[in-house]
């Protein structure tokens, strides 16, 4: 199989040898999934392609891509109103930097993605999302959309066909917040960067009140190739139940730490030790952060797992954006709590209280535990504050359960080294010298 | 319907009611704070879980926000559960971290939302050990207290200021735990409805800056249920006292009008009460002009002897209740009695009146006006002049957003999504003014012209309806608008002094019935009992009455300064002539100081009463606290009088028998008092009366205790259910018109009122308040139909130089008592004009300028508005004593010398 079916998200990218545009992108078949469905299917055709490949989206929850696409009133609205599809960009999830790394070196296929999906729904706009510091993705995002406007793959008429479609890049203002999908269209509607409740669900009413779909960078980027070599060969390209490719990452004390796109469920130390090319020396790895900073960590008994959705998921975390955050043995838990926790506080969109004010609290018990001040029944006041904050429900959003799974995990995994830090009445890492 | 259990109890509601609703209107405790029964749920505040059960074998049930679920037949609940609990404690733990333990020193405190479900939830012991966070506060202006540092974050504020009352200058700010709520920068909230953020925050970062000037805790006020004398719709209110001071007013529920909220002039505008223009001691004018003062029983000989004179003359008042207007009536009898209209609004509100009772329109509560699918207003600028109908038709432009969550199986309660889904989709408002209004922003198309101008408007959308056709955009819309509504309101008034105004607006009334729709009518009078004044009797017009008294007639005068009713020089004709003047009044005028004699009255809040509101409702008010000095109810005044005069068919000795007599005097209308609110037999289960002051109120002996370490005994009240002291109870399902105030056990604040309804949002228990006189007939009278004219006669105007003036209302100043309110009278503006950027320049006049005419009294402050048509003017009515301006054109001329007024600066409306 060539290098552009085996790895359909970056193969291209390595074949050219730098960020693909226009003339290398369709040198490379680029835009003939696009036209094959905007000219030769039917948009249910499009979705239905879609479900059958298995597509879950990869910007964290993993939802089945052509059943979200099936919830959006098919046809033209009846009150003649538009439909929006959106590309969520936003990517402020720490430790996870592959949307950044597609579009900068491969923006066209979200392009191309973005058109599939828009046809697919009938969408007559669609915006792009975009972290706010990505100024470099931004440009060169600008200017495959310039490409392509010229070529007549977006704006009026694409490709030939009156089907139309308004593309569109907004930079965010900056909130971790605003990778929130419903958080997302209030931001991108002008309004505060505050969660919507669900329902509606933004394929009801979404941006502006009208039907919209929300999917990550890398979801669209896997769409033309869907299209392309059709559901079946995406399926397969999965090792376990789980289909197509994923971009994984590794960060923390490892010889090469990156990016790869490898067949969805791969191993954990596949991933370690293959690409990232394992610790450095004298550095052992004691858990990890599977898929960004709002996953619960997993240590050692997991490194066999499969990294796909189900397998992540039955081992007590989730497979989130698949970029790991490693912990090794000179880190004190403690302290990446802490620091986790000041992130996640932080980011707190100030809606809803257990979120708005529990985090806070227990990023200042993080601090005193660190810094020697814990107090016997610390333990339990997080305890009971991870149980509180972190039930899914409890909150307005789930910013807040997934700003407690570190905790809840390392409060399971690491609690000798929470209780020491109390008993002792410091951190251990520190007098190590490695804090 | 829907069976749910909570706690192992079965209860019955409508399916898809929001569970917190529905739990709290079996009277059950449910703790919340961001819910709110006027504006829905957002789910922010997490305080309100409970536990839900799948079925009756799941015993562990999953942790559900009460206020962000539907109550579903069969649905399992428990408040009670330990987990559902414990929560709820967390829930104010959290917030307790940084919020300010100061409730000895807070406003909020004995009334407070946040303490009351702190207790509830029985969260006590704090564990949190960091420091707490910290704000600077604003300056809101005159009525808003801010206090960031106890806020917390509920939202409730930039819901009701922006969503709700769509204000512009009050947010929600910065993120995380950090949320900030207020202006940009310090400065007036701009909002007249930004009072009931007071009652709204549940804790106590707004606060009624006056009343904390004067502070008083809740438990240590004496209240009584009362209503607002500040325009005609009559808003219910509970009026609070001590020290023989008006602390306060509050929203009293009532379902059909303001329902949880009222406007600032209300609010505010009570303090008139505690005035220094207040008049506390009868006078005789002796021989050489002086006021001798405090002699009772001088001054009634006086007034006796002058009212010896064959020729009496009795002016009443729109301001004064039924009861003193009907003694004053029957005093000098009804071929001797005006009315105390001006001339121009007598007859434009007499024709306000047969055109609501012979056109058989259907005339809307507030709650109706709110339900309305197409509203036209015609010429009356609504917000300024009967605020609550402006808030209400706000919220009748949402309703489509209703229709459209509900095609969206989004439900109706849950406020963010239905704003989300509708974003800027609202239903019809159009609005044919004068002037601009506050209520342009959310209009589908306005026109601003001039009375003859709406006039003629009016009448070309009703002959639209009928089948003309025109080419004014504006009129065609309007008609196709009403057309194609299921309930449009029409709404008008009497501001601009034009009956024209009133038939044209009742022609597309008329043409729509033709149509077969069933329009409402809301015509706006002028003042709190304008309508019962019409209700009353014919009369004497103002000018003939001035006329007798310039010609020697004696006169009483209630209530009323003359000289905001007619030119100044008839006025002075009959007041500075050979008749003589009794005149009784609550604050001092221009009219009272040319009286022979004066009789201190008393305010709406030293007396009980009756006021006829702009639905011709009759509605009770109640004494709240005892008139010093020789302060007294304007009817016992006259009653004395009568009595000394010999007159017993003019004199009693309680209000229920004036209001009994004044009732069965109303031509054609058949209402008992008791119909209107409990009389003073009212006992709560046959025994109790009502108790004016808390059961915790404090200090009984204490007050007095500079003049006396004896309790006094507590003055006993022969007139009003109420007692004057802690015996008695809040009669709670027995009366809903005479709470005092709301307190249940467990819930100290004013979100208690729940437990007096039948359900959230519903009626208040007992007997509600108010009798509606006219009973509006489902079908017109056909006889009367042929009768009535709706004709519109053109006006005209003698030609002449100088510019058209027309009446700008102004919610703060234009209204006499309120304006007198020492808050109001340091938000209100000093008098001004508005004038086109044309007529300026020709002028020379800029903005902030002065100008002022022979025509006028005083000078005016220039504010250009291209909203004006050129060639016109606009006087603000009110803010220079004078509210009737010049029926011809004026001209004007730069005033040098003039000083615009600055904020704050209390100077009481100017008196030439
Ligand atoms: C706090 C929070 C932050 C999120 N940030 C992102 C993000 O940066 N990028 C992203 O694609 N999805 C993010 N998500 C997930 C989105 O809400 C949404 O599920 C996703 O964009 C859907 O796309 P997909 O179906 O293609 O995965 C976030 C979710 C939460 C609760
Ligand atoms: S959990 Fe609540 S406070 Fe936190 S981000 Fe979501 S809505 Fe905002
Ligand atoms: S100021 Fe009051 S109403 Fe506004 S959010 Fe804070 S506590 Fe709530
Ligand atoms: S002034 Fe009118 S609208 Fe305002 S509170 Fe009083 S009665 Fe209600
Ligand atoms: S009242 Fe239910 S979440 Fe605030």
């Amino acid at each position: 199989m060539s290098l552009l079916e085996t790895k359909p998200l970056t193969g291209r990218v390595e074949e050219v040898g730098g960020p693909v545009f226009l003339e290398d992108y369709e040198a490379g078949g680029g835009y003939v999934a696009a036209k094959k469905a905007v000219t030769q299917m039917t948009p249910s055709e499009v979705i239905d392609e879609v479900k059958d490949s298995n597509l879950r989206g990869r910007g964290g929850a993993g939802f089945p891509t052509g059943t979200k696409w099936g919830f959006v009133p098919p046809g033209p609205s009846p009150d003649g109103g538009v439909k929006y599809l959106v590309c969520n960009g936003d990517e402020m999830e720490p430790g996870t930097f592959k949307d950044r790394w597609l579009i900068s070196n491969n923006p066209h296929s979200l392009i191309e993605g973005m058109v599939i999906g828009a046809y697919a729904i009938g969408a007559t706009k669609a915006y792009v999302f975009l972290r706010g510091e990505y100024f470099e993705p931004k440009s060169k995002l600008a200017k495959a959309i310039d490409e392509a406007k010229a070529a007549g793959y977006l704006g009026e008429g694409v490709f030939g066909s009156d089907f139309d479609l308004d593309f569109r890049i907004h930079s965010s203002g900056g909130r971790y917040i605003c990778g929130e999908e419903t958080a997302l269209l209030n931001a991108l509607e002008g309004k505060r960067a505050q969660p919507r409740n669900k329902p509606p669900f933004p394929p009801a009413s979404g941006a502006w009140g009208r039907p919209t779909i929300v999917n990550n960078v890398e979801t669209y980027c896997n769409v033309p190739s869907i299209i392309q070599n059709g559901a079946d060969w995406f399926r397969d390209l999965g090792l376990t139940e789980d289909a197509g490719t994923k971009i994984y990452g590794v960060s923390g004390r490892v010889n090469n730490p990156g990016l790869w796109e490898l067949p969805i469920g791969t191993t954990i130390r596949e991933i370690i030790d293959e690409y990232a090319g394992g610790m450095q020396d004298g550095f052992r790895l004691r858990g990890l952060l599977p898929g960004g900073a709002s996953t619960d960590f997993l240590v050692e008994e997991h490194f066999d797992l499969a990294m796909d959705y189900g397998t992540i998921q039955a081992a007590g975390s989730r497979m989130g954006t698949g970029t790991m955050i490693l912990m090794d043995d000179s880190i004190c838990p403690v302290d990446m709590s802490r620091n986790l926790q000041h992130f996640f506080a932080q980011e707190s969109c100030g809606f809803c209280t257990p979120c708005r004010e529990g985090l806070p609290w227990v990023e200042s018990l993080l601090l005193d535990i660190e810094e020697g001040r814990g107090q016997p029944g610390d333990l339990e006041i997080l305890d009971q504050n991870a149980q509180y904050i972190g039930a899914p429900g409890n909150t307005f959003c789930l910013h807040a359960t997934g700003a407690i799974e570190p905790l809840q995990s390392a409060l399971k995994y690491f609690r000798d080294d929470f209780e020491r830090h109390i008993v002792e009445g410091r951190c251990p890492y520190r007098t190590n010298g490695n804090a | 319907m829907a069976t749910f259990t909570v706690d192992g109890k079965q209860y019955e509601v409508e399916a898809g009611t929001n569970l917190l609703q529905a739990i709290l209107s079996q009277s059950l405790d449910l703790p919340y704070f961001c819910w709110h029964p006027a504006m829905g749920s957002v789910g922010a505040c997490r305080q309100c879980a409970v536990i839900q059960y799948q079925d009756a074998e799941d015993e562990r049930g999953r942790l559900t926000m009460a206020c962000m679920t539907d109550v579903q037949d069969g649905m399992i609940v428990s408040v009670e559960a330990a987990h559902a609990k414990d929560f709820r404690a967390s829930v104010i733990e959290w917030l307790m971290e940084n919020h300010p333990h100061d409730c000895p020193v807070c406003e909020e405190g004995g009334e407070c939302h946040l303490q009351d479900m702190t207790v509830m939830t029985g969260h006590s012991v704090r564990r949190y050990r960091d420091k707490k966070r910290t704000w600077e506060n604003q300056d809101l202006g005159p009525f808003i207290g801010h206090e960031m540092n106890r806020c917390i974050t509920c939202y409730r504020c930039v819901r009701f200021y922006q969503d709700y009352a769509g204000g512009k200058d009050l947010g929600a700010f910065g993120s995380r735990s950090r949320m900030f709520f207020g202006r940009v920068e310090d400065g007036v909230l701009e909002s007249e409805f930004a009072g009931n953020l007071v009652e709204v925050c549940p804790t106590g970062v707004f606060t009624d800056k006056p009343f904390s000037q004067h502070y008083t805790r809740k438990w240590d006020l004496q209240s009584a249920a009362s209503v607002c004398p500040g325009c005609s719709v009559g808003c219910n209110t509970f009026a609070s006292e001590r020290y023989g001071v008006l602390k306060r007013l509050h929203n009293r529920y009532h379902n059909d009008l303001n329902k949880y909220f009222i406007c600032d002039r209300g609010r505010f505008g009570s303090h008139f009460v505690n005035s220094q223009q207040r008049v506390r001691h009868a006078a005789v004018k002796a021989n050489d002009g002086v006021f001798e003062y405090g002699d009772v029983n001088a001054a009634l000989d006086r007034a006796v002897e002058i009212l010896k004179h064959e020729d009496v003359v009795g002016i009443g008042s729109p301001r004064a209740s039924m009861e003193a207007n009907y003694a004053l009536r029957q005093l000098v009898g009804e071929e001797n009695f005006c009315r105390g209209l001006s001339d121009s609004e007598r007859i434009v509100t007499d024709q306000a009146c047969s055109i609501l009772m012979k056109g058989g329109f259907k005339v809307p509560t507030v709650t109706e006006v709110e339900a309305a699918d197409v509203v036209v207003v015609i010429g009356e600028d609504i917000s300024n002049t009967a605020p609550r109908i402006a808030l209400a038709i706000r919220q009748a432009t949402r309703n489509v957003s209703f229709e459209m969550a509900e095609s969206a199986n989004i439900p109706l309660w849950q406020d963010a999504g239905v704003r989300g889904h509708a974003q800027h989709q609202r239903n019809a408002l159009y609005v044919a003014t004068s002037n601009s209004t506050r209520l342009d922003d959310i209009a589908e198309a306005t026109v601003n012209a001039l009375s003859d101008g709406i006039t003629q408007i009016a009448s070309q959308i009703a002959g639209q309806i009928s089948g003309e056709s025109h080419e004014n955009t504006f009129v065609t819309s309007v008609a196709e608008a009403l057309l194609a509504a299921e309930r449009p309101l029409l709404v008008t008034g009497t501001s601009l002094r034009d009956p024209n105004v009133l038939n044209a607006t009742a022609a597309i009334a008329w043409a729509l019935r033709a149509k077969e729709k069933e329009p409402a009518m809301l015509i706006a009078g002028s003042e709190v009992n304008t309508f019962n004044t019409v209700v009353t009797c014919e009369g004497l017009t103002l000018n003939s009455a001035l006329t007798r008294i310039a010609d020697g007639a004696s006169a009483v005068i209630l209530e009323n300064d003359l000289y905001r009713r007619a030119q100044s020089d008839s006025v002075d004709r009959a007041l500075e002539g050979d008749g003589e003047v009794v005149a009784l009044d609550v604050v001092e005028s221009e009219t009272l100081v040319k009286a022979n004699v004066v009789l201190p009255a008393a305010s709406y809040a030293e007396q009980t009463g009756t006021f006829v509101n702009y639905e011709t409702r009759a509605q009770r008010f109640y004494q709240v606290f005892q008139p010093q000095d020789d302060i007294q109810p304007a009817w016992r005044w006259l009653s004395k009088i009568a009595s000394r005069l010999g007159r017993t068919d003019a004199s009693w000795t309680t209000v229920d028998e004036v209001s009994r007599s004044a009732l069965a005097a109303l031509p054609g209308i058949d209402a008992s008092l008791e119909e209107l609110a409990p009389t003073k037999d009212f006992r709560i289960e046959g025994e109790h009366r009502v108790a004016r002051q808390t059961h915790r109120y404090s200090g009984r002996t204490a007050m007095n205790a500079d003049v006396s370490v004896h309790e006094p005994k507590a003055p006993v009240d022969d007139e009003t259910p109420y007692s004057y002291s802690m015996e008695g109870q809040n009669p709670g399902d027995q009366s809903g018109s005479v709470i005092p105030y709301s307190w249940t056990p467990g819930w100290n604040s004013n979100q208690s009122i729940f437990k007096f309804q039948a359900e959230v949002s519903g009626d208040l228990l007992g007997q509600s308040g108010g009798k509606r006189l006219f009973a509006v007939p489902s079908e017109p009278d056909a006889e009367v139909d042929k009768e009535f004219d709706f004709s519109v006669t053109q006006p005209t105007r003698p030609a002449a130089d100088g510019l058209v003036p027309f009446p700008i209302h102004d919610v703060f100043g234009s209204d006499e008592l309120s304006a007198q309110s020492w808050p109001v009278a340091q938000r209100a503006k000093g008098p001004y004009v508005l004038i086109h950027p044309d007529d300026a320049a020709v002028l020379s006049a800029s903005a902030g300028s002065g100008v002022r005419s022979d025509a006028l009294v005083g000078s005016f402050e220039v504010v250009i508005d291209d909203c004006v048509q050129s060639g016109s003017v606009g006087i603000a009515v009110g803010l220079n004593g004078r509210v009737e301006i010049p029926d011809r054109t004026i001209a004007l001329v730069v005033d040098p010398d003039f000083e615009p007024r600055q904020l704050g600066d209390a100077r009481v409306i100017a008196k030439s």
